[in-house]
């Protein structure tokens, strides 16, 4: 029997085939999966805020800037057996869901959130395999370790898999 | 989150006065718009964890639809009105008497969506306005934006002021709903989430003792 684990707003967590994990309703959030293609085993995270620095208090909650959610699941992979050279991402989210112009910088929060978390993918050395980020779209993820696919579904445009 | 744990209950019942205040107009001015008779509950004043906001308006996979507009002024925060999709075009076909206007697939008619956007307009208006006659502080609504999406995807935009400073947000709960319907009430959720700073604020503002 296999289960879909659920991961939150800004939370991450890791699965092992033949679980599949998914996260629900990625507006401006961006939904990062890495996954080792060699061993079956995939994580995602929920990322809110592009950077931790941003913070205004004391961080309590890695899960939720793209600069600390990364290194945080990548610990968790390699508790479960992921080995870091054969790592590799998928990401989607990153929408602008509402389109006018308030000249606040909240609005641009869905792009900068796809931004910090490819610089971050990058500086780590993790390719990014596929995405599908940005549009207006909210996105419901869906990864399954096995196939190495991410099922993509919008309210709109059905169901996609990159 | 150390701000959050300060709160006592008295502090509370300032943000629900705020909440009746402001959508006793909001409703009244619904009412006049749709010459329909407009109830609303008792505002509901909540802490809640952001991964359980989207749970209270049916789980982040709920397809809503949702004005949302920015406060701008004295105390920021983010106001939306969320409804059910055959609600929300019972609305607008109500107002526009277009009774094909639907919001299952794109493209929505123009017409019909800022039919919508001018009655998120009005409502927020009218919340504020009150508000800012009651509180003294300065209070503008932003344009209004209009999505037909996730529940998730649309509360989390307004959480980001809040994701800042924490993982919890208090919001402002009212829902407005039409009397004497005979199938399908008119129903919404009017939500006001002030950001972290604006509650120093509006605390000072309703002469609430912060400690």
């Amino acid at each position: 029997m296999s289960s879909v684990i659920k991961v939150r707003m800004a939370d991450l967590n890791v699965v092992s085939a033949p679980d599949t994990i998914r996260t629900s309703g990625l507006g401006s959030c961006v939904g990062v999966v890495i996954y080792d293609d060699k061993r079956a085993i995939a994580g995602m995270a929920h990322i809110m805020l592009p950077s931790s620095s941003l913070s205004k208090h004391l961080m309590t909650n890695e899960a939720k800037y793209a600069d600390t959610a990364i290194p945080a699941l990548l610990t968790q992979l390699e508790k479960r057996g992921a080995r870091l050279y054969s790592l590799k991402a998928k990401l989607a989210g990153g929408a602008q869901m509402f389109s006018f112009s308030t000249g606040n910088d909240l609005m641009r929060i869905g792009p900068r959130n796809v931004e910090a978390t490819k610089d971050k993918l990058k500086e780590l050395g993790i390719p990014i395999i596929a995405e599908d980020v940005g549009g207006k779209s909210g996105r419901t993820i869906e990864f399954n370790p096995i196939s190495q696919l991410l099922q993509i579904r919008t309210v709109n445009k059905g169901t996609t898999e990159i | 989150m150390e701000f959050f744990q300060k709160l006592k209950p008295h502090h509370l019942d300032a943000l629900k006065e705020i909440g009746n205040i402001g959508a006793g107009h909001a409703a009244t001015a619904l009412s006049k718009l749709l010459n329909k008779k407009i109830d609303m509950s008792v505002p509901a004043v909540r802490l809640v964890s952001f991964q359980d906001l989207p749970d209270q308006i049916g789980g982040a996979d709920q397809k809503v639809a949702a004005i949302f507009l920015r406060i701008e002024g004295d105390a920021p925060g983010s106001i939306f009105y969320i409804s059910h999709i055959e609600e929300t075009e019972k609305l607008i076909q109500h107002l526009t008497n277009e009774l094909t206007f639907q919001l299952q697939e794109p493209p929505y008619d123009e017409l019909g969506t800022s039919a919508f956007l001018e009655v998120g307009n009005i409502l927020a208006g009218s919340y504020l306005s009150s508000l800012a006659d009651f509180t003294q502080l300065s209070l503008q609504p932003s344009v209004p934006g209009f999505s037909v999406d996730m529940a998730g995807a649309i509360l989390s935009y307004g959480l980001i002021p809040l994701s800042e400073v924490g993982d919890y947000a208090i919001v402002i709960d009212t829902e407005m709903m039409e009397l004497d319907a005979k199938e399908g009430r008119i129903r919404g959720h009017f939500l006001l989430l002030p950001d972290p700073q604006s509650f120093k604020e509006i605390f000072t503002a309703l002469g609430v003792d912060l400690r």
